[in-house]
């Protein structure tokens, strides 16, 4: 019955957690600590901060984190497969019809107008992601950082890994000195 | 695409492993893989896709990896791709289960974290400009330039889901070249008449 019950716990959170990862973590919580008490309320924020701390997707930490809390490596697998499965299903399948009319101006039309939707998306979340910098590391880091790897994206066009690898290394390393 | 499998195992780990900061941050990276540097897709595909994935519920980047996959090897190639991207990371949330309140604490790793923040922010940026310019390019300036300001209303003024906007538009778009074309008639037909 548990098996069941953690399966329906993460298939709804993120059915209903429309917007990606980061809205579904309201649903995980009425689901894992309100509902079915899996963790307690302290557990989940303990988890949580655990989970920004770690790369990857957030709902797939949280599916993780708490099938395994409650079931063992069987407890992450079945968590896992509800929180990606059905939404990786619908995807595929909605793709699948549009590309079979590629060629029509309807699909093409849809592609056009869907640019800038995702154009003024992308520009919220650098707006939003560079306040956070701001608000973690203060405006004078945040900016040389920001140039530094805009140059080196666009005219050098280094590999993103490399950037990402190289802000980890100075802000493991420098920043806890500061 | 001499092994596919292994393609998609190292470009799926990889943004899985550097994607800091939730699903939205990670989109940049699966960008370069999939378009620049592994060639699945175009960048008009790769707009489409994230659009959809937009509109529809779930974790973004596990629905990405497995259209990536799918599209890329098939099933097959979808299960691939969607475990190189969440398993390492779900299995140090496992493994880390005791070390929970060490972590979450400690200096070095929020250092890291906000370090890698400004990254993320200008590579979100450039996504920014690039799909800007293509909008632009395929409505000109003028309607282009509507678009924006009305995604932006509806997106930040009156904080619409994102997925309703991205219908609404998609609306509009399976309408876009008869509308066109129709105006391009009817100037057509004004001119000769003139």
């Amino acid at each position: 019955m548990i098996i069941f019950y953690l399966f329906w716990a993460f298939f709804i959170a993120n059915l209903l957690g429309y917007g990606g990862g980061p809205a579904s973590i309201p649903l995980n919580f009425e689901e894992v600590v309100q509902h079915f008490h899996w963790l307690s309320k302290e557990e989940f924020s303990n988890m949580l901060a655990l989970a920004n701390a770690l790369p990857g997707p957030i709902a797939t930490k949280i599916a993780a984190y708490v099938g395994y809390s409650v079931l063992g490596w069987p407890g992450v697998f079945i968590a896992l497969i509800a929180t990606v499965l059905p939404s990786a299903i619908a995807l595929v399948l909605l793709l699948k019809l549009i590309g079979r009319y590629r060629q029509s101006p309807v699909v093409k039309g849809m592609t056009l107008a869907v640019q800038p939707v995702i154009a003024v998306m992308m520009l919220i979340l650098t707006w939003e992601i560079g306040g956070d910098a701001i608000r973690s590391i203060g405006m004078v880091q945040s900016l040389v950082i920001a140039l530094i790897s805009l140059a080196a994206l666009t005219k050098f066009r280094v590999h993103p890994a490399f950037l990402i690898v190289a802000a980890f290394a100075y802000g493991g390393l420098v920043i806890p000195l500061l | 695409m001499k092994h596919p499998y292994r393609e998609l195992i190292i470009a799926m780990t990889r943004t899985g492993i550097l994607g800091f900061g939730g699903g939205p941050s990670v989109i940049p990276l699966i960008r370069h893989e999939a378009v620049s540097k592994f060639k699945w897709i175009d960048d008009d595909e790769f707009g489409e896709i994230l659009a959809i994935a937009n509109a529809l519920p779930g974790p973004i980047a596990t629905k990405m990896s497995a259209y990536l996959g799918h599209k890329v090897k098939g099933v097959p190639g979808a299960v691939v791709a969607t475990a190189a991207h969440i398993l390492p990371t779900c299995v140090a949330m496992a493994a880390l289960f005791a070390a929970v309140n060490v972590l979450s604490h400690s200096k070095i790793v929020s250092g890291m974290i906000g370090a890698v923040t400004p990254v993320i922010a200008v590579m979100l940026g450039i996504m920014a400009y690039e799909f800007g310019q293509k909008a632009l390019k395929g409505f000109g300036l003028l309607a282009g330039v509507l678009f924006f300001i009305l995604a932006f209303l509806g997106l930040q003024v009156f904080s619409i889901h994102p997925g309703i906007i991205v219908i609404l538009f998609l609306t509009y778009g399976a309408f876009h070249f008869k509308l066109k074309r129709k105006a391009a008639r009817e100037k057509d037909k004004g001119v000769s008449a003139s």
